[in-house]
């Protein structure tokens, strides 16, 4: 286990050391100058060289890696260069509202999943079972930004049921605060929870299969215990992992609806920076990212191990 | 029953959309790039008969030529997966447990790792938008997919005797993975190929909604969609008839790739590919 | 002065009368949406409109100031006098002005924050307006005296822009996230991504702001800006970005729509040194392809001023020349001919972000098409806009909006990005700056707009209206956009 473990923690720092040079060559070519997006039209060379020196973007590009890399091990994200205040304040600002928004947009598609899946399971093959899979189908099928388009029209405009975005604030109070999080958690839920009811369905009929059932349901259990006591707890193993790297992907796919519902989050943020040439904020927050991912994937991994030494052996 | 059903109303929904792309290079109702200024924003009706957009244009028409740039993008996106990504898969099948497997293998969890639409962004920041670079954005994160499933169903095929027999008999890997384990693999790939399709359409509709795919005057249903969302309170034809497009669209291939798996294989009814979190993630990346 | 006593007796009477009349008091606070977030706040430190839009004379002032119509009022200065010679200029200041930190103002702190600007190492956007500038002397603490390397007609001009205003040398440095400023207004919070507070100034030199709350709050998408306003999110959006809705915000007795000009002239700019474009005829043939109100109408829904030069129509000294390049598609198929283009050309077409330019884009591109001048179309952000075309000088035509205030001056730059050289225009420029007569000044820049008429520079637009949307309650916003700013001193709610 250990010796699974070591091999396991060597592959995630060289991955990571990876996808650090590979983030920022990638970043570093794409063409356009922060300095003279923020100059504009008017200003002469000299003054451009000025600010690149005083953003200290003047300095070689080895020598940038290797700061950003060495103070990203201290937590230290760099200064942004159009707001000029550190990154890791500001991505502690966006996740004020990227986290509690992905968590609620998880909440939606879970509560309305779990019952949908479970429902079309143990009906296969009714009417419920054949709509549900319908609408779960067309869940997969609408794209998003339309939906959250056609939300606005209804529940903002039409209806004036909420505001047509932003994001007052936590302080102004828990609800006032879910309530502005609430059209965009819809958006972001429904191919979540499309996804999610189809996999519980599966999940669940793939263990209402298996011989422990059939050996649960000889011995007298009835149909309803066996699924509550044992098939749906062994059935929640895949969902969980589902919904683990769901999180991590909510965290920055929000960027279309974020920039729909004008929220102050993680992906706006990142999509900003990209279109003025921020590039230490979009270097530091993929970084974030990818760490998030790559984490979440060897914890499951672990995880999987721990449970099943059989698994040990595949690395 | 319902599997038949499935295939059927998928594969009408697939050859709808492919016909209405075909039809479009000899045949559209109204030309979709000069301009109509005069007749903007018609209601759906009379000789137009889903409306106009904001320059005159017939909607119709531009669906039937934005479904080609859809269908071509994701066609081409999905091979480049298929192309580099089998390949891949099968080489860390056949050299299970060694440097190259675990390369290759963590190559894919790297490019799972990335956030994909900010890759996309990047990509075009740097190359520029066009069609091509949305094809190679989405076209990347096709390769691990393809690259996964097929290592993970190759490791099964090397299990078995015939394999085994082959090996005895002095065949090489790379002959092995040519000859016997690559066609047992078809029909699965051909089912995640439709899966991966649906959801290529589906990228290509988010990333020229953001701008990033193919180029005015090039019709594109994001595009589309992009375009009239100002006018969506007092026009809502200009978003509704593209979305509803996008929608049939992937409903239609998702239809199709679960009504072929079934046909192909009914003991997989329930098992679906496109339900590892693999596929998962990788379809809300883009979208 | 009289003006101001009224003013304030006004001020006076509508806060008896509110107080007496109705029970339900007024609001004073108001929420404006703005497209884009200023990267920073500090106006001498970055060239985004979007700084001086929340900051211009809400928190900032200089020596003289742009008034609602454009004209240059006095400031911080309060009046100045100008030797024979036209080389110094004495600037005598307010008395009494404290800094929002509660630190008191003086000249010295002018003379540090022009210096500051015009620095060998300043990072002023906007350098070029204290070129000119020799010396600046701090004659007493009310007292400024600056003097010229040569006489300059446009001083006064140029100290009212925000790129001028005046900052004291111990807060500067912060003055990009929390600026401290001499304003009717102060600073008071920033959620960045989502709004900026500021609250009245209750010690402020002139007359005080009636709101006693304005927050920006930033919404990039049109579609979300329709939302927020149709909401009741915001309550008034002063630059609203889609012209298309504005019939519907006009219907509705919700809402005041107000459309003013702009100083943005809208160009189809031209590269003059790329083949065919260095053929003046072939820029001519561009120029009778184009039918501006077929753009006017497709892309900004009728918004927008037809223009044949490179200059403000609302301008007292603006000439109309747009009979000079009037649609002729079959005039312009003739001159390509001429030009030895009979059968068209290919060209690029890179346009920014701004619907007008998308938009626009399109239109023109079918109209070339109509004279055999095929485009091929990219769509640009603003960083790779100014990469390619503006920096590379790598494009065929783009289009864009020249927002700066009498920008004319600009075709006096051989290597600026449309490299428009022409000695006597060149010639006509330098004069016009060490010319303070006014009247010879008017003629001079008519003459300008002549010249590159003629020459067609650039294919010549419309120049951008500014279409705001507020709430018909809302009192006092600028209707026109002299310079990028949203001056909330005057700003009240009616009820």
């Amino acid at each position: 286990m250990i010796r699974y473990l070591a091999r396991r923690l060597l592959s995630l720092a060289l991955t990571l050391l990876v996808a650090s040079v590979v983030i920022f060559l990638i970043i570093e070519v794409v063409p356009g100058d922060t300095a003279s997006l923020m100059l504009g039209v008017n200003a002469d060379e000299e003054t451009r060289l000025a600010l690149r020196e005083e953003l200290g973007l003047d300095v070689s590009k080895p020598v940038r890696y290797f700061n950003w890399v060495s103070g990203m091990l201290t937590g230290d994200f760099g200064i942004s260069y159009t707001y000029r205040t550190p990154v890791s304040e500001m991505i502690a600002d966006r996740m004020m509202v990227s986290f509690p928004l992905a968590l609620y947009a998880l909440a939606l598609s879970t509560l309305i999943a779990f019952p949908a899946g479970i429902i079309a399971a143990t009906k296969r093959g009714s009417f419920s079972d054949v709509s549900i899979m319908g609408v779960t189908q067309l869940g997969v099928a609408i794209p998003n930004f339309w939906f959250a388009m056609i939300l606005v029209t209804i529940f903002a405009i039409k209806l004036r049921w909420f505001s047509a975005g932003g994001f007052p604030g936590w302080e102004v109070g828990f609800f006032a605060g879910l309530k502005s999080l609430t059209l965009p958690a819809f958006a972001l839920a429904l191919p979540q929870a499309s996804i999610l009811a189809r996999v519980m369905r599966s999940s669940l009929l793939d263990t209402l299969g298996e011989d422990f059932i059939r050996t649960a349901r000889a011995k007298g259990l009835s149909a309803r215990q066996a699924l509550w006591g044992h098939a749906l707890r062994n059935a929640l193993i895949p969902v969980l992992t589902i919904i683990g790297l769901q999180f991590s992907f909510l965290l920055a796919g929000a960027i279309i609806i974020e920039n729909i519902f004008f929220l102050p989050g993680l992906g706006r943020m990142i999509f900003q920076a990209i279109t003025q040439r921020d590039l230490i904020v979009v270097e530091s927050v993929v970084m974030l990212l990818v760490f998030a991912v790559v984490a979440v994937t060897f914890l499951v991994d672990v995880a999987y191990a721990v449970v099943d030494p059989r698994l040990r052996r595949r690395v | 029953m319902r599997r038949r059903r499935n295939l059927v109303i998928g594969a009408l929904l697939c050859v709808l959309f492919i016909a209405a792309a075909l039809v479009s290079f000899v045949w559209t109702p109204f030309d979709v790039i000069s301009l109509d200024i005069a007749n903007k924003l018609k209601t759906p009706g009379g000789e137009h008969w889903f409306g106009t957009d904001h320059f005159g244009r017939d909607i119709l028409s531009m669906i039937m030529v934005g479904a080609r740039t859809s269908i071509a993008v994701a066609l081409v996106a999905v091979g480049i997966g298929m192309v580099l990504g089998v390949p891949l898969g099968l080489f860390a099948a056949a050299s299970r447990g060694t440097l190259l497997d675990e390369l290759i293998m963590r190559g894919n969890d790297l490019i799972f790792a990335f956030p994909a639409l900010l890759i996309a962004i990047l990509i075009t920041a740097v190359l520029g938008p066009s069609a091509v670079n949305a094809i190679i954005a989405i076209g990347i994160f096709n390769i691990p997919v393809f690259a996964r499933l097929t290592r993970a169903a190759a490791l099964s095929l090397w299990e078995r005797d015939y394999i085994l027999s082959a090996r005895v008999a002095g065949k090489s890997k790379l002959r092995i993975s040519a000859e016997h384990i690559l066609p047992n693999l078809l029909n699965l790939l051909i089912v995640q190929g439709t899966i991966q399709f649906s959801l290529g359409v589906l990228a290509e509709a988010g990333l020229s909604y953001v701008g990033l795919g193919a180029q005015p005057p090039t019709p594109s249903w994001g595009r589309m969609l992009a375009e009239s969302q100002t006018m969506f309170s007092f026009a809502p034809h200009l978003a509704i008839f593209p979305g509803l497009a996008i929608v049939f669209t992937v409903l239609g291939l998702n239809l199709f790739g679960d009504g072929l798996r079934d046909y192909f294989d009914p003991r997989l009814r329930h098992n679906r590919h496109d339900e590892t979190p693999e596929a998962i993630v990788n379809d809300e990346r883009v979208s | 002065m009289i003006k101001k006593v009224s003013t304030v007796l006004v001020a006076v009477a509508i806060a008896t009368l509110g107080a007496v009349g109705s029970a339900q008091a007024a609001r004073t606070d108001i929420t404006v949406g703005m497209q884009l977030e200023p990267p920073n706040l500090d106006p001498t430190a970055g060239a985004a409109a979007a700084i001086d839009e929340v900051v211009y004379a809400n928190v900032f002032e200089g020596l003289t100031r742009f008034g609602a119509d454009g004209s240059v009022k006095p400031a911080l200065a309060k009046s100045w006098e100008i030797s024979e010679d036209g080389l110094t200029y004495s600037f005598k200041l307010q008395s009494g002005i404290t800094f929002h930190d509660g630190s008191a103002f003086n000249a010295e702190d002018v003379r540090f924050s022009l210096n500051r600007s015009r620095a060998e190492k300043s990072t002023n956007a906007q350098k070029q307006l204290f070129a000119s500038i020799d010396t600046i002397k701090v004659a007493d603490p009310e007292t400024v005296v600056i003097t010229l390397s040569a006489p300059n007609g446009a001083l006064l001009f140029n100290l009212a822009w925000g790129d001028a205003i005046v900052m004291s040398p111990d807060t500067f440095d912060k003055a990009k996230t929390a600026p401290i400023g001499t304003g009717p207004f102060k600073f008071s919070r920033w959620v960045q991504g989502d709004r900026i507070e500021l609250v009245k100034n209750p010690d402020y030199w002139g007359t005080p702001a009636k709101l006693d709350k304005a927050v920006f709050k930033f919404i990039s998408e049109p579609t979300a800006a329709y939302a927020a306003l149709m909401a009741g999110d915001v309550d008034a959006f002063p630059v609203y970005p889609a012209p298309e809705n504005l019939a519907q915000f006009e219907a509705d007795a919700r809402f005041n729509v107000v459309v003013g000009s702009t100083e943005g002239e809208t160009i189809l700019s031209t590269n003059n040194k790329q083949a065919p474009f260095d053929n003046k005829l072939v820029r001519q043939a561009l120029a009778h392809a184009i039918n501006r109100q077929e753009i006017i109408d497709g892309a900004m829904f009728g918004y927008g001023t037809p223009i044949g030069t490179h200059f403000a129509p609302h301008h007292p000294v603006y000439k109309d020349f747009t009979a000079n390049s009037a649609y002729d598609p079959a005039k312009a198929k003739a001159l390509l001919k001429e030009a030895g283009f009979e059968n068209g050309f290919k060209t690029t077409l890179k346009l920014p972000p701004p619907s007008y330019a998308r938009r626009g884009g399109e239109i023109i591109a079918a109209q070339l098409r109509q004279v055999g001048i095929e485009t091929e179309i990219s769509n640009l952000e603003w960083a790779q806009w100014l990469e390619q075309v503006f920096r590379g000088k790598d494009f065929g035509l783009t289009i864009v909006s020249h927002t700066e205030p009498m920008d004319i001056g600009i075709y006096a730059k051989p290597d600026y990005y449309f490299q428009y050289d022409n000695k006597d225009f060149q010639q006509l420029m330098s004069d016009l700056t060490l010319e303070t007569d006014d009247a010879k000044r008017a003629e001079m820049l008519q003459q300008a707009q002549g010249i590159i008429a003629d020459d067609y520079v650039n294919g010549y637009l419309f120049q951008l209206a500014k279409t705001g949307v507020a709430n018909a309650d809302v009192v006092g916003l600028w209707e026109n956009s002299p310079t990028q700013a949203n001056d909330l001193t005057e700003v009240y709610w009616a009820k």
